[in-house]
């Protein structure tokens, strides 16, 4: 008849990311504030990829925030924090583009910065457009691929957040480099 | 074309802006508000754990009745799904074991029905309604628009989970939850409650079985390598005091194949009672009298196994062990992921580049299917088997047992069976994060064989080099204990772990129930605490009519030692027999295997340790370090300091 309290982790600053989101699946308070302050930054700036504009990238991350407590349920320490994080964030996004789709407001949010961005320096301005009409020209997939290659991840970890195999990833990202091509050449073209 | 994407990279990092500080504040502080009242609300519904009963193990059988495993899971995903839900953590239920999940959860077949077709279709409103309405209620409050979904009529009940997932509210989380994540798994382990003290003139006879499985040593190491304590349940003291080689008395040629010394010294965590040490000794048959080995590697390549602790350690391990080998044993290796297939027919150990290269081809890959591996990998060992050779099947596995697996005691039925034809099977470990401890373990007991845990390439020299021999070679199976106290002399008693390898009193006699096997040159360590008649630790009141009598003159003999072993292969087992007396005789050997018995039980959380600290256990440990030619010893208490920082002592 023992009482067992609950399992507690110590907390120090080379704790890893799993055992932080372990510690936080028990119902470890600190350990949860830990782990998000540690990847809120990361996870705007995905989020920002992958829609385009600041204000949906904002929504987006408040979204993940406010789902994250109980999708920890879900999180498997086989898994690495940042592929289970990308894959939440992946799969909050293209719940969001599904939802928008119907209001056919779809790929529009890289339009949307792109006004947003015409007061700043006409150099800078001139690559921004270029990112831009490259982003928007890409299918969401393409996107949402590229953004993940784009933050550091290999075929093999981007492959595995997105639920598909690494050659699906690596054909993506060759589309990609496909479709930018065809971009810069047109570009050249004018 | 990679300039194009560095190009765009550049251009994206430096299109990326910073997180608005006061957005991102109360985004932190949104994720916190929801997660304590996640937290609450689960604890709300978190059913009161009913505590097993105890005293129930009937041996290794019946450890597929009460352990968790994955593949047991499986057959209820839907009650398990509930769990993660209703639960702080899925490993609180898993803990409880499956009966209480069922226990608890029996009679909501709506619940299970609304999962079943959520199976099929996507999210749909009713699953989260249903009983979860009270918790999406709650969550409602916080999400700010999302009460849009609590007054959606019927008409837009299909559509609720949308309109909420719009506002930003946490319910189509929840949902998904269900659908898209059945097996969010985590590791579980086999254990028991704590071995609970005995009353003498209730229950003087003690029964189990011997355990020289190391798991639990390797993965509490692990744990504390990476700065956390490890959980309780995966702390079996036994694999503890037993992971340490110890230079007991050898047995004398000729005679039995091990020999039993039994000691008594004084408990390091109680002045008032005392320890029973319970020493055996294999015989170590001299290496060049082994006969050839039949050596079948049946390794998991699923894609859970790609990790460099998995795969890379586990092929560099047994190129380690290929160097132990002679010329005329034989390896086979057989894969298994999403189907089995033989990689490297049967080859003799001299032909070291081809079972390399086959070695090194293997890659990981594929959902798992350990029950077709199995088979294969048997049908294999047969065809190698000649006679007066030993076979063994040495299962590599991160724990994935969870496909093709409809019934974990039908696995656990055909290993037994394979038992007896002479085939028998090791299971080894790899990798943190999906340890299927309990079925290990369970395999590797029906296995007539040891279940070892590898994370570092050092565990692996233990298990597969300095220790190759003990695990290869039987020389005593069915190894049972029994103890039997004098209840005029000892007034309670305690077995220290073991908890998992309790036996029924009649098991002892009855050769039919299986129990753990002894490698050459193993040692195995018990140890009992005793509380003397008399003594001021006794913690139950001596009865008022009782048989006991008046208090008999101390006497030397406290007790009875009995032992029962099989030959290899033999059908019925021998005896041995030695009285347990009072003299404190234990030496250095068992004061170091108290400390390690007194570190696990802390780790435990043990009752029965007040005011003993890890820091004690550093001071016994270190004082009786002995020879320690491989370090373990030294390791073992750099774990300690370590713990002892953890847990901020």
């Amino acid at each position: 008849m023992t009482i067992r309290t609950r399992l507690t982790y110590v907390m120090r600053m080379t704790t890893t990311d799993e055992d932080l989101a372990v510690a936080a699946a028990s119902g470890d308070g600190a350990a949860f504030a830990s782990l998000l302050d540690r990847h809120y930054d990361r996870l705007f700036a995905f989020c920002f990829r992958m829609t385009g504009a600041r204000a949906e990238a904002e929504d987006l991350t408040q979204d993940i925030c406010a789902a994250l407590p109980a999708k920890l349920t879900s999180y498997e320490k086989r898994a690495k924090v940042t592929t289970w994080l990308y894959r939440v964030a992946l799969n909050a996004a293209q719940d969001r583009r599904r939802r928008q789709a119907t209001r056919d407001k779809a790929a529009t949010g890289w339009g949307d910065w792109e006004v947003a961005r015409t007061a700043t320096n006409a150099e800078a301005a001139a690559q921004i457009d270029w990112l831009t009409e490259a982003m928007t020209q890409l299918t969401p997939d393409l996107r949402d691929t590229l953004a993940l290659i784009l933050d550091d991840m290999t075929h093999a970890e981007a492959a595995d957040v997105m639920g598909v195999s690494e050659g699906t990833i690596s054909w993506r990202v060759s589309e990609a480099k496909k479709a930018l091509k065809a971009i810069k050449e047109k570009e050249a073209s004018l | 074309m990679t300039d194009d994407l560095d190009d765009l990279k550049a251009m994206m990092t430096a299109a990326t802006p910073k997180p608005d500080p006061a957005k991102r504040a109360a985004d932190l502080a949104l994720a916190q508000k929801n997660f304590e009242t996640l937290q609450g609300s689960r604890d709300a519904l978190r059913p009161t754990p009913v505590t097993g009963p105890k005293g129930l193990w009937t041996g290794v059988k019946e450890m597929f009745g009460a352990i968790t495993s994955k593949g047991g899971l499986t057959a209820t995903t839907a009650l398990v799904a509930c769990g993660f839900l209703l639960t702080p953590a899925g490993q609180d239920m898993w803990r409880g074991g499956l009966q209480e999940a069922n226990t608890t959860f029996v009679g909501d077949a709506k619940v299970e029905q609304a999962l079943a077709e959520a199976d099929a279709n996507f999210t749909t409103a009713e699953i989260v309604a249903d009983r979860e309405m009270e918790m999406v209620d709650e969550l409602a409050l916080i999400a700010p628009s999302a009460p849009a979904m609590m007054d959606a009529g019927p008409a837009r009940a299909r559509t609720a989970t949308d309109s909420l997932a719009v506002s930003g509210g946490l319910a189509p989380v929840i949902a998904e939850e269900y659908v898209l994540l059945p097996e969010a798994s985590t590791e579980s382990f086999a254990n028991a409650d704590e071995s609970p003290l005995k009353v003498t003139s209730e229950a003087p006879v003690s029964t189990f079985s011997i355990d020289v499985d190391t798991a639990s040593y390797a993965v509490v190491r692990s744990s504390i390598m990476r700065g956390a304590l490890p959980p309780a349940d995966a702390v079996r003291v036994e694999e503890l005091v037993n992971y340490f080689p110890y230079a007991y008395p050898a047995p004398e040629a000729g005679g039995a194949p091990f020999r039993p010394t039994v000691s008594v010294m004084d408990t390091p965590w109680n002045a008032d009672t005392q320890l029973v040490h319970i020493a055996i000794q294999g015989e170590l048959p001299a290496v060049e009298d082994r006969p050839p080995l039949n050596l079948v590697f049946l390794i998991d390549t699923s894609g859970s196994m790609a990790d460099p602790t998995k795969l890379p350690l586990l092929k560099q391990s047994f190129l380690l062990m290929l160097d132990q080998l002679r010329p005329e044993d034989e390896v086979a290796i057989v894969e298994y992921a999403g189907s089995a297939g033989e990689v490297l027919a049967p080859t003799k150990a001299e032909d070291r580049t081809k079972i390399r290269a086959a070695l090194e081809s293997l890659g990981a890959g594929g959902s798992t299917n350990g029950q077709g591996g199995l088979e294969q990998a048997y049908a294999v060992a047969e065809s190698m088997t000649a006679d007066g050779e030993v076979s063994r099947v040495l299962l590599a596995t991160d724990g994935d047992f969870n496909v093709g697996l409809s019934h974990p005691s039908a696995l656990e039925d055909f290993i037994a069976e394979k038992r007896e034809t002479g085939t028998f099977l090791s299971v080894l470990g790899f990798g943190r994060g999906n340890l299927q401890d309990a079925t290990m373990q369970a395999l590797a007991q029906n296995g007539n064989g040891t279940a070892a845990y590898i994370d570092t390439l050092s565990e692996a020299q233990k298990v597969l080099v300095d220790q190759l021999t003990g695990a290869l070679f039987p020389i005593a199976s069915d190894v049972k204990i029994q103890v039997e106290f004098d209840p005029q002399q000892i007034a309670e008693y305690r077995l220290i772990g073991y908890e998992t390898r309790a036996l029924n009193r009649e098991d002892f006699n009855n050769d039919k129930v299986d129990a753990g096997d002894l490698g050459a040159g193993h040692t195995v360590t018990a140890l009992y605490e005793v509380t003397p008649v008399g003594s001021p630790a006794r913690l139950s009141d001596p009865l008022r009519y009782t048989a006991e009598g008046p208090a008999a003159e101390p006497e030397n003999e406290i007790g009875f030692l009995k032992l029962r072993y099989k030959e290899p292969g033999a059908e019925t087992s021998e005896l041995l027999e030695t009285p347990i007396l009072r003299d404190r005789t234990a030496g250095g050997e068992a004061q170091f295997a108290a400390a390690v018995a007194g570190f696990g039980q802390i780790l435990r959380g043990s009752d029965y340790i007040t005011s003993w600290s890890i820091g004690d256990a550093i001071a016994l440990a270190g004082a009786h370090r002995g020879e320690d030619t491989f370090g373990y010893r030294a390791e073992a208490i750099r774990l300690m300091q370590l713990a002892k920082t953890l847990k901020g002592e």
